[in-house]
């Protein structure tokens, strides 16, 4: 027998996977590492081996300067992590009312087909689209809201020109998509709920919210999982419609540590800077995130 | 076999072929397409031995992709901006002097008014192609209505804009989402009151941003901003956005520039629209005004110098400078070009014919990073005057890290 022969089994599956391994390692690990040193260093993503104006190199070692200036030096860091929390904790909002929207698009009345895809369009569309949506929505000369408020005799509000409400306004732009996301989730998980329980449950008296909350719930507890997850991931990863709707405006006040990291590697010029908070950032996302997620399956599972 | 190799190298060579020049354009707006690919076709006419490739990119997008570009696989020739932008690629060594374009085309003569902001160190590293004025748009009915006239100096400026307050139209329409506008009210107020000379030093970083002459200019703003004279919620609007009030005859004056002029006529307002330079605040300082100006260059890794130089020295045709400049709404800076004929293009002309000096524009004077938290700054000066002390002092803070302690 040669090698492959006796090995063939054994091998096979790491063959089928090279090629994804291969890729992940090329275009998701190693950049990782490189942007980690990267943040080592000031660079203006010029020729490395180049000068600047003023005579200093374009790449240079700085060790922890960048992390240094970040946490000491600089408010907007501060300002996008902050805002970085309220998206984490306000985009939650969205699993609640999914669940609320499964529940009414679950019932059988004519034409809810239609309904249904009707709530799940937002999803399908682009976020581009969605945050333009959303900026004519809150334009204060002729916007929606704008409209609304005046029939309640009230003044237009700036939501994305008040430094303090804008980002709030992109979050609520964001439960758009996020809504119809989680919705579908809870839908799928509604035509797995156990009938004889729900019928177990009607004897015993359970209706209502009892109901949902004790037989249900439990029942939809992998959906509300999936959905967490996502909802969280994907409020980090929030750039689009912020780039679309404010800009990071006004004046620095609605960016996020992923807008912050584009705006001085892009447009800055500052390279190392820049993967400074992109490596902040992959602390957050991958190590604390992940961290948290695997703690939750844990449990998961155990109660199993 | 060999049938297919002979194919192979003949197209290889058919792409590295001396005779092709390829040039990135980032001419994507309908009329400025159409104005520069007029200027290629009358190129290609001249030289059927120059195959012309052009890569064409939209226009906001160009900025960042030209950093690649020049680094990675560098075009023939890539139009860019004059000034601090050029500069920025000159010092990195990615773009190639040309002061032979200009000796042998002639343009040291036909192009003398905008040689300094394509020089460095008395090298010239581009060809200008265009620019245009910044002033004042304004409703000429909504003036007439109320029996305003143009108003010459800042008391006047002032008093217009009361009247117009008082009779319940915005004296000034502005749309700061973009900043760049907010940066446009700073570069006119302290060319006004202190100066062109000052004004460079600024922008090279050479002064402080707590420096006392400061001081009025931010007041002289603020004369503005505490009655309400802008647009209400600005920091929402983009410059677009900000063109409706005035379309509709709800706001009276904007300060921008002359690429203003194709929308006010497709919304049919044009008619009612006049066009005044920005008032004189101190007397006795010199006239300085904005006017940005586009360029073409020849990048450091071009592998077809000769043509690409004849690509630029084309510019010193007139009949060619001219179209390409008028159809996308600028003003050619060959001297030689005909006259404009829109009259919002030909009053610019006069304009910038007599200033004394011309600044290119605040984020194009300005080092990027600069320009950027600068224009933040004055984003939020102009909904906060009261943090008018906290904001300069970052500004300083940011001026000192990027372009070291006074």
């Amino acid at each position: 027998m040669t090698f492959w022969e006796r090995n063939q089994l054994k091998l096979a599956p790491f063959l089928f996977l090279a090629p994804a391994i291969l890729i992940f390692l090329i275009y998701v690990i190693y950049p990782i590492f490189d942007s980690i040193w990267v943040s080592f260093h000031e660079w203006n993503g010029m020729d490395k081996s180049g000068t600047r104006a003023n005579g200093n190199p374009n790449w240079s070692w700085v060790g922890l300067k960048n992390y240094i200036v970040l946490f000491t030096d600089d408010e907007e860091f501060y300002v996008s992590l902050f805002n970085n929390i309220r998206w984490l904790l306000f985009s939650l909002v969205a699993i609640p009312i999914g669940l609320l929207l499964a529940l009414f698009v679950n019932q059988r009345i004519l034409g809810m087909r239609y309904i249904k895809s009707l709530f799940y369009f937002p999803f399908v569309i682009n976020a581009v689209v969605i945050g333009v949506i959303f900026t004519w929505f809150y334009n204060p000369k002729y916007g929606a809201l704008t409209y609304v408020l005046s029939l309640f005799g009230l003044d237009p509000i700036p939501v994305l020109a008040d430094e303090n409400l804008a980002t709030y306004g992109i979050i609520i732009a964001s439960f758009f998509p996020g809504i119809a996301y989680t919705m579908i989730l809870y839908i799928t998980g509604l035509t797995g709920v156990n009938r004889e329980m729900v019928e177990a449950g009607r004897i015993d008296g359970a209706s209502g919210f009892t109901m949902l909350w004790h037989v249900i719930l439990p029942q939809l507890k992998p959906a509300t999982l999936i959905a967490i997850v996502v909802t969280i991931v994907g409020s980090l990863r929030s750039f689009d419609l912020i780039a679309v709707m404010t800009a990071g405006g006004p004046w620095g006040s609605s960016e996020v540590l992923a807008y912050k990291m584009y705006q001085e590697s892009l447009f800055n010029y500052r390279m190392g800077y820049g993967a400074a908070i992109a490596t902040i950032l992959f602390l957050i996302m991958d190590i604390y995130i992940a961290w948290f997620l695997y703690r939750l399956f844990k449990n998961e599972k155990s109660e199993k | 076999m060999k049938k297919l190799i002979t194919l192979i190298v003949l197209f290889a060579s058919t792409v590295v072929s001396a005779g092709t020049l390829v040039v990135n354009s980032n001419q994507s707006g309908e009329s400025s397409k159409a104005a520069f690919d007029a200027y290629v076709d009358a190129f290609r006419a001249a030289h059927p031995e120059v195959t012309v490739v052009v890569n064409e990119f939209e226009h906001e997008a160009y900025k960042t992709a030209i950093r690649n570009f020049l680094t990675a696989e560098a075009p023939d020739v890539a139009i860019w901006f004059a000034g601090n932008r050029m500069k920025f690629f000159v010092d990195q060594n990615l773009f190639q002097d040309v002061s032979d374009v200009w000796a042998d085309a002639g343009l040291n003569d036909s192009m003398a008014s905008t040689k300094g902001s394509l020089t460095v160190d008395g090298k010239q590293y581009g060809v200008p192609w265009g620019y245009y004025q910044w002033g004042v748009y304004y409703r000429k009915d909504l003036f007439d209505n109320l029996g305003l006239n143009v108003p010459k100096d800042w008391e006047e400026f002032k008093w217009v804009c009361a009247m117009l307050k008082k009779n319940g139209i915005t004296p000034i329409t502005i749309g700061t989402k973009y900043l760049w506008t907010a940066g446009g009210w700073f570069d006119y107020l302290n060319l006004r009151i202190n100066g062109y000379q000052f004004h460079m030093d600024l922008t090279a970083g050479k002064v402080s941003y707590e420096d006392p002459r400061l001081d009025a200019t931010f007041a002289a703003w603020r004369e503005l901003i505490d009655p309400g004279y802008f647009l209400e919620d600005h920091a929402s609007f983009s410059w677009q956005d900000a063109q409706a009030p005035q379309i509709n005859g709800e706001a009276a004056m904007y300060l921008i520039g002359n690429f203003y002029v194709p929308t006010l006529e497709s919304a049919g307002v044009v008619d009612k629209m006049d066009f005044f330079q920005f008032p004189t605040i101190v007397e006795g300082i010199g006239v300085a005004e904005d006017a940005p100006t586009d360029t073409m260059h020849i990048p450091s890794g071009a592998k077809n110098v000769e043509d690409a130089k004849k690509f630029l020295a084309f510019m010193s045709n007139k009949e060619a400078a001219t179209n390409w400049a008028t159809m996308g709404g600028m003003l050619s800076p060959n001297k030689y070009a005909d006259k404009p004929t829109n009259r919002f293009s030909v009053m610019g002309a006069e304009m910038l014919a007599a200033a004394d000096d011309i600044a290119q524009f605040w984020d194009r004077d300005a080092n990027p990073d600069m320009a950027g938290a600068a224009m933040e700054g004055f984003q939020e000066f102009m909904v906060k005057p009261d943090r008018e002390a906290k904001i300069r002092a970052r500004l300083e803070k940011e001026r000192a890290r990027i372009h070291g302690t006074l």
